[in-house]
């Protein structure tokens, strides 16, 4: 749609326009769509190489999502954390920043939030719930200041100091669980959160939790401040060119530490969700690399919040339903990483899901 | 217990051994940001190869076959990084943590089917040390360099010609022209594509070499993420290094140097194991810190578009 | 005679716009031939096509007399064809005699680079073609003008016989411009064949044997140089007469708006940039600011509009010290800026013109409500007003503006900047890359915002420009003022001659 010269166009009626905008939103989705059809043939590949039948096993992975309302409410439960994930590296890349650290940002949000869960008896709900989901996002967004102050003030580059300082949340929590916060016995948590820091289950006897609700608002909150506020707007300003925002008057380095401390914050908070709404304390290890995922799912959903909450879902029905996989057809669990690399790899290369596009057009 | 316990000859002797997976895989940093791809796959191209020497010395008995199979599956890697980043334009990070995430998923998934477990494979043949005749015999020097896994030798090698390919060959200033202004390359004549291709192919090959050194030449086994972030800290060797070959082995020897005290600390029980294990990466974030600002890196990593 | 080259209806389409539209070109041995047309008539693509660069839509090529494919620069070279782009395709952290090598590499035993031996080769090139150069310096150190001089050595070194030259005097001060076209001749006397990318009409007729004029894409014609005159060329060239002359109403001087007192900056390399500059603007004033590009003013308007700070003297606006001010500071007092380089630093390309429109004031009212909600309803009517007011051709508001044309773009920066009321403008370069009728509507836009009583910096690298439009003229060499002149007291000699460090008295 090249404008050359003088003389525009004007779209006539409204009826039109919708659908068009309709398409082009579908257009918009379809390299993805195509990407995660690629990734589980390629999988499918990999399965059937290794003496696996693929049918079978992704049959089982679907039974096991969405089969019953056991495997439904499984599935979101899994999905929400990676909804988090997946949010805070979205909005870290909508202003040109690459925050792969967020599994870290997460382990350590849920730590904070189970430190406050624990630490106080008899305080009331509406008081304790808050705080401990504060205290997540505070930890979480700890997390994130470091490295967008690195990067804003030493031009430390984000990809390596936010997987570092990742390595870092996980042996800190990993030492805090396993010796000064031990509870006894044998598996190396902390003791309980006291009741009125915990998020009530939504679906017993699945494991759902308020956690999702916050998650479904924590979507409409982010393309809201997206799209309608101001700090969205230097946000998107700043990622999409920061020599033009900084000429406009945006301060790009402020605005590029807030966005990734308010990753890092989301990425918290979502690990406050999974210590006051799953699991009830923190447990080492509790996240299978929920971080990744949500990477992955950031990409899938085309970097925008809606679509991360269908590629979270996804991804859940994944983790969800690999379980009821790997129980009935034995093949490891780790197909599921397996798929959600490939889903990156294809996602990552544009430019072949339009050449796929083209040769499907010419045979057709 | 005193200080000679933990600093002493073998203290160094060790970290010569740990320094070498992270200099192979910064070498393959360098020579893939000097054609002007980003590379952070080195983590997963290390990965993928650790496991794969140790399965092909599983089947054949023969640990220098796993090498070399170890390094040809880093080149592979390295192919479909060049493939996703030169060919198709994609983002290079997000290829890059697709191949992670890969083998993330690939090698306890291949381990559970091949050794009927996650997290460890059995036993296999492995590169034994050498001594080195008249090297080993001289005091001090000789502990350190004179008996090594024959990997700690080539490591050494390579920095070295890789220094002198890069700035004193043909093919090296073809590589860092490729880099640094692919148009001029183009019109030199030089083919940009190919020469991109190489750089992140060996980039693979000497990622792989690296990671197989952790499973073959220091081990005879692998384990579940035995890499353990060392593909990053050799990113982090490259920019310390200024993207040149022997300034990344300078920086790896660091990094190497405090991965061998937290071993000899861990085993000696002084501190919790986390706080120790810790404490490379906090150095690769002050290391990034204080040395950033100065170092530029040499390239243009734009995809080259013709028209 | 054998031409040395032919092109033979050379046609090249990219998305939107025919480039070439069925080309015939020749040029013969040991001939210098202009390629003249305005910009964007086509004429470095159907170079780009001769040196491999591009492959045409159809068309033939001969060299000497041979059909040839011609697919990749490596084959053009073969050939003996080689070409001097108007950006340079110099490898910054390598010497000269590396760069001149590249690609053809000079080597002891074919695995290491023999650098003696290629510095000597450039010395060699460089004595009998009167271009000198240092073998061995990086070439990140020298000048543009010595750069485009290694540029021909390394076409020279690869065996060129048909010598292509994109718009070389476009970054020369006419004293280099007089050193270039002693080389043309040099190399001319040595049987080359010289193509000479142009739109400056003078210097076509003075150095080149024919002429070739092409116009948005066809050719007009080929002319003997000795047969035709500067309007006639001129008349080939355009469809309009250009408007040389601009009238401006007559003010009376009101004080000054900008003060600039003894600033003092570093490049990005940390080397002295501004020295000392000194000037001021009154109140409906355009300072035309000449100067060969790399003497200081970028970095003059990155001081200005507070992206690069200072390391001494002051910055007054109206009497407000704002040396130190952020962007955004500077921008509600009343400075404008229009870029030099739009697509990087004015407009973000895939926003919408509605989002570029409100880009500086998107936290103020009435587009923010308590500065942080967006008032979209706000933004669409200013939008719509600004659409009306620069007659701005787009779709609509919500069209991004990476798919607008060069001109509509720099409308949208215009009206940005422009509508705000601004008390002084900066304009850097804003008529690069537009065609006639988009630089006469910039040009006229400058004059009224002066006629109503803005502050006008403008930097331009087009001396006609800025003799067109200044009330004065101040010429920067080396991060110094070295001049301020009465434009009608002065002329491009003596201004060629300040830009390039000389001393008149």
């Amino acid at each position: 749609m090249t404008e050359m010269g003088e003389g525009g166009h004007r779209e006539i009626g409204l009826s039109p326009r919708l659908l068009a905008e309709i398409r082009s939103g579908l257009m918009r989705m379809l390299p993805q769509v195509i990407a995660v059809v690629a990734a589980f043939i390629v999988g499918a590949v990999v399965l059937a190489v290794t003496g696996y039948d693929p049918v079978d096993a992704y049959a089982m992975m679907l039974r096991g999502a969405f089969g019953d309302i056991y495997g439904i409410g499984q599935t979101l439960t899994k999905a929400t954390p990676i909804i988090f994930t997946a949010l805070a590296f979205l909005f870290a890349m909508k202003s040109g920043l690459f925050n792969i650290g967020a599994e870290g940002q997460l382990v350590i949000g849920a730590f904070a939030a189970a430190l406050v869960g624990i630490s106080f008896d008899g305080l009331p709900a509406l008081i304790h719930v808050p705080l401990a989901l504060l205290a997540g996002a505070l930890a979480g967004g700890a997390w994130g200041f470091i490295p967008a102050v690195l990067k804003a003030k030493l031009g430390a580059h984000e990809v390596i100091t936010t997987m570092m300082l990742s390595y870092v949340a996980t042996y800190l929590t990993s030492y805090m669980v396993n010796y000064p916060f031990k509870a006894p016995g044998w598996v190396a948590q902390t003791v309980p959160l006291d009741p009125s820091a915990q998020l009530p289950r939504i679906l017993p006897p699945t494991q759902l939790s308020a956690s999702f609700i916050i998650a479904i608002i924590l979507v409409a909150l982010t393309y809201i401040i997206l799209q309608k506020t101001t700090l969205g707007y230097e946000v998107r300003a700043s990622g999409l060119n920061p020599v033009a925002a900084e000429s406009g008057g945006i301060n790009v380095k402020r605005t590029m530490i807030i966005a990734l401390v308010v990753s890092g914050a989301m990425a918290g908070l979502g690990g406050a969700g999974e210590v006051m709404g799953v699991h009830d304390r923190f447990i080492e290890g509790f996240s299978p690399g929920y971080g990744w995922d949500g990477l992955a799912v950031a990409l899938v959903g085309g970097l925008h919040p809606v679509g991360v909450v269908i590629a979270a879902i996804l991804f859940g029905a994944l983790r969800s339903g690999g379980m009821t996989m790997t129980r009935v057809t034995h093949v490891p669990l780790d197909i599921v990483v397996i798929l959600q690399s490939l889903v990156i790899i294809f996602v990552a290369a544009p430019m072949l899901i339009r050449y796929l596009l083209r040769w499907r057009e010419h045979k057709g | 217990m005193n200080i000679i316990d933990i600093i002493n000859v073998g203290l160094f002797a060790a970290t010569l051994r740990m320094a070498t997976p992270i200099t192979l895989a910064a070498l393959g940093g360098i020579f893939s940001e000097r054609v002007g791809v980003v590379n952070i796959a080195l983590e997963g191209m290390m990965l993928t190869s650790a496991f794969t020497g140790v399965a092909i010395s599983y089947y054949t008995g023969n640990p220098w076959l796993g090498v070399l199979a170890a390094v040809a599956v880093g080149g592979l890697l390295g192919l479909i990084h060049a493939i996703l980043t030169v060919t198709f334009k994609g983002n290079q990070i997000v290829s890059g943590t697709g191949i992670n995430i890969f083998a993330l998923g690939f090698t306890p998934y291949m381990s559970q089917i091949i050794w009927a477990s996650r997290g460890a494979s059995s036993s296999v043949n492995s590169i034994k040390a050498i001594s080195i005749p008249i090297l080993d015999d001289i005091p001090i020097i000789g502990e350190i360099l004179g008996n090594q896994t024959p990997l700690v030798y080539v490591m050494i090698v390579l920095a070295f010609i890789a220094q002198f390919v890069l700035f004193k060959t043909p093919i090296g200033l073809r590589i860092r022209a490729v880099g640094e202004h692919p148009a001029a390359a183009d019109t030199a004549g030089i083919s940009v594509v190919r020469v991109k291709y190489l750089g992140v192919v060996v980039s693979g090959m000497l990622a792989g070499l690296g990671g197989v050194f952790l499973s073959l030449g220091q081990l005879s086994l692998f384990t579940w993420g035995m890499t353990g972030g060392r593909g990053f800290i050799a990113l982090a060797a490259m920019i310390f290094g200024r993207w040149m070959p022997l300034g990344a082995f300078g920086a790896s020897l660091m990094f190497g140097f405090a991965d061998a005290l937290q071993m000899r600390i861990q085993s000696l029980g002084l501190l919790p194991p986390q706080m120790v294990l810790m404490l490379p990466y906090i150095l690769t974030i002050v290391a990034l810190a204080g040395v950033v600002r100065k170092a530029t890196p040499p390239s243009d990593y734009k995809p080259y578009d013709k028209g | 005679m054998t031409q040395a080259v032919e092109m033979l209806g050379i046609t090249k389409t990219f998305p939107g716009v025919v480039a070439n539209d069925h080309i015939d070109f020749s040029a013969a041995k040991s001939e210098t031939h202009g390629l003249l047309g305005e910009n964007g008539a086509g004429k470095t693509v159907l170079m780009s096509i001769l040196y491999g660069l591009y492959r045409p839509d159809s068309g033939r090529i001969m060299v000497d007399g041979e059909e040839i494919r011609m697919d990749s620069p490596a084959t053009a070279i073969r050939h003996g064809i080689g070409m001097v782009h108007q950006h340079f395709m110099l490898v910054p952290s390598l010497t000269v005699a590396e760069n001149v090598v590249l690609g053809n590499e000079v080597t002891r035993s074919r695995v290491v680079l023999d650098t003696k031996r290629a510095s000597d080769e450039v010395r060699v090139f460089s004595e009998r073609c009167n271009l000198k150069v240092d073998p061995d310096a990086p070439v990140h150190t020298l000048t543009v003008g010595v750069q485009q001089r290694v540029e021909i050595i390394k076409a020279l070194h690869r065996g060129a016989e048909i010598l292509i030259l994109d718009e070389p005097t476009a970054i020369l001060t006419p004293q280099e411009v007089e050193e270039l076209m002693k080389a043309i001749r040099a190399l001319k006397a040595q049987g080359k064949t010289v193509i000479f990318i142009s739109h400056k009409l003078r210097e076509v007729l003075s150095i080149c044997d024919r002429v070739t004029v092409l116009k948005k894409g066809r050719l007009v014609g080929t002319v003997k140089t000795g047969e035709t005159s500067l309007s006639q060329l001129a008349t080939m060239m355009v469809d309009r007469q250009v408007l040389e002359v601009f009238k401006k109403k007559t003010v009376q001087g009101a004080g000054a708006v900008l003060n600039v007192e003894d600033l003092q900056a570093v490049d990005d390399r940390g080397l002295p940039a501004l020295k000392g500059i000194t000037f001021d603007i009154s109140v409906s004033e355009i300072l035309g600011l000449a100067g060969v590009e790399g003497n200081g003013q970028s970095e003059l308007v990155e001081a200005l509009t507070g992206l690069r700070r200072v390391r001494g003297g002051r910055i007054l606006l109206n009497k407000i010290d704002i040396t130190a001010a952020s962007p955004e500071k500077r921008i509600r007092l009343g400075v404008s800026h229009v870029p030099a380089d739009r697509n990087r630093e004015g407009l973000i390309p895939d926003f919408s013109v509605m989002e570029n429109l409100i880009l500086g004031s998107q936290s103020e009212e009435p587009f923010a409500r308590r500065h942080t909600v967006l008032d979209y309803g706000a933004a669409s009517r200013y939008a719509d007003g600004l659409i009306a007011d620069y007659s701005i051709s787009t779709p609509g508001r919500e069209t991004p503006v990476r798919n607008l044309s060069g001109g509509t773009q720099q409308r949208v920066v215009l009206a940005r900047e422009f509508s705000r009321n601004p008390k002084l403008i900066i304009a850097y370069q804003p008529t690069r890359g537009l065609d006639i009728g988009a630089t006469e509507y910039v040009r006229g836009k400058l004059v009224e915002m002066r006629d109503n009583g803005c502050a006008v910096l403008l930097i331009s690298a087009d001396l006609d420009e800025i003799r067109a439009l200044s009330d004065r003229i101040a010429v920067i060499f080396e991060g110094r003022i070295v001049a301020l002149k009465d434009p009608k007291k002065t002329d491009e000699e003596e201004l060629g001659l300040l830009m390039a460090g000389g001393k008149v008295d």
